[in-house]
């Protein structure tokens, strides 16, 4: 998404210092585009005039992108997999990554935490902590890729997606699975994704708890997506059959957003 | 076909390749918006060359566009090689005949005069320019698509390896455009030739 903590060269001479600064301190500015819509600078420079309606084009490229949703459904492979990486090739350290700061990371008190279950589910019982830790546990090392471009390559563990919707009686059949977070956040994924063998509903990272800077209490992990549709802080799960959109996807981004 | 009244580049040719220059022009200013989100080479490319305003936009451009690139590209393929085109006019060709070619050119010695039949560093610099599309096509589908094309991930060596080759063929690309448009300034009835066959 839009913050990058990944290990830089050393910038050397002072002008790229600069820069850099300059780049960072645009980041928080990027949060206006919440109430924006999609600005298209550039539109009138490629044209050279500003005759043409800007939001008929807006309305044209999203269309394209909701076309774009249905060729990435048809082109996901529910049994292929994204490849696994010894521990070894682990990033570290692994970048920190939201649409706010770290020092904003939302703090979740352990004891008071319940997952919310709702929709279309035969079991809508709130889930404690200590519930989930005692489900089967497994963990994966993939490689998440940013919307941005970057990649990182990172080691998380919990319980199986497919088996814990199961568990609570979802209605697999149903389109779309939501997420509402404690830091505001909020997404939603296909149904194929939500039961991919590797879509991981995940308490640790590289062995630890969860910290709050990669999403505790649980993220959703899934390598066959890009950063942004894999939710952290997760305080809400639910079924339904009604287009819940997402925080990034309302202001622009690919709604499927698969890789 | 080569008798004078047909036109020096049949119909199909001209309109794909006004519709690829376009194609071209999106993808590039938008990808470079997308570079700049996350740049890798130690330097951004300015904000006020680049499409989309922020990096949503760019990629609703990026995405949207890519469509218009490929189905095109596949239309100027499949007419070229079917129509006995590209045999035609970009075979034989030779490392001596370019080297030859290029010096000629450097001299100012190059003849124009047929703009029908191409010197061999013309054959060697459009069969460069296709083949580097291809290779952008097929690297930028790594990158929207690492997971579910593995064989062309592991051919680019990786996602990681995926972004420079996409970025080093879009670089190849704009220095092929940039003398492509200086021969064209050279030589103007070869616009001429490209919009209306003559």
């Amino acid at each position: 998404m839009m913050i990058k903590n990944l290990p830089r060269r050393l910038a050397l001479d002072g002008d790229a210092v600069v820069k850099e600064a300059l780049r960072r301190l645009e980041q928080p500015s990027r949060r206006l585009f919440l109430r924006r819509s999609l600005t298209l600078g550039g539109l009138s420079l490629l044209t050279g005039c500003a005759f043409v309606d800007e939001d008929s084009v807006e309305r044209a490229l999203m269309k394209v992108s909701y076309f774009n949703d249905k060729v990435q459904a048809w082109l996901f492979d529910p049994n292929q997999l994204a490849p696994t990486y010894p521990e070894s090739m682990i990033t570290r350290p692994f970048p920190f990554n939201a649409y706010y700061q770290e020092d904003e990371v939302p703090e979740v008190d352990a004891n008071e935490f319940r997952l919310e279950i709702g929709g279309m589910v035969a079991d809508k019982h709130a889930w404690t902590l200590e519930e989930l830790r005692a489900l089967p546990q497994t963990d994966q090392v993939t490689r998440h890729i940013c919307i941005e471009g970057w990649s990182a390559i990172g080691k998380w563990g919990g319980v199986n997606f497919a088996s814990f919707l199961r568990r609570v009686g979802a209605d697999l059949s149903a389109k779309y699975v939501g997420f509402k977070c404690a830091d505001d956040y909020f997404t939603s994924i296909d149904m194929p994704t939500a039961l991919h063998p590797q879509t991981l509903l995940t308490l640790s990272y590289d062995g630890q708890e969860l910290p709050p800077r990669y999403g505790f209490p649980m993220k959703l992990r899934m390598p066959t997506k890009l950063g942004y549709k894999n939710p952290k802080h997760i305080q809400a799960i639910f079924v339904t059959n009604t287009y819940p959109g997402g925080y990034w996807e309302d202001q622009g981004y690919n709604w499927f957003g698969g890789s | 076909m080569t008798d004078d009244t047909s036109p020096i580049h049949p119909a199909w040719l001209r309109v794909t390749h006004w519709i690829n220059a376009f194609a071209v022009v999106i993808m590039m200013m938008s990808g470079w918006r997308i570079y700049d989100a996350a740049p890798f080479f130690g330097f951004v490319i300015p904000k006020s060359i680049t499409l989309g305003g922020w990096l949503g936009g760019a990629i609703l451009w990026h995405f949207a566009a890519m469509w218009l690139l490929a189905a095109n590209g596949l239309v100027y393929l499949i007419c070229n090689a079917a129509s006995g085109r590209l045999l035609r006019k970009f075979f034989p060709l030779s490392p001596r005949a370019i080297a030859a070619d290029m010096l000629a050119a450097l001299k100012g010695m190059l003849a124009h005069d047929d703009l029908r039949r191409y010197n061999a560093v013309q054959r060697a610099a459009y069969l460069f320019v296709i083949a580097d599309s291809v290779l952008l096509v097929l690297s930028g589908l790594v990158l929207w698509k690492s997971v579910q094309f593995p064989l062309l991930r592991e051919l680019m060596g990786g996602y990681e390896a995926a972004r420079r080759v996409h970025f080093l063929a879009m670089a190849a690309l704009v220095a092929f455009v940039v003398v492509h448009l200086a021969m064209v300034a050279l030589v103007p009835r070869t616009l001429l030739a490209m919009i209306r066959g003559r």
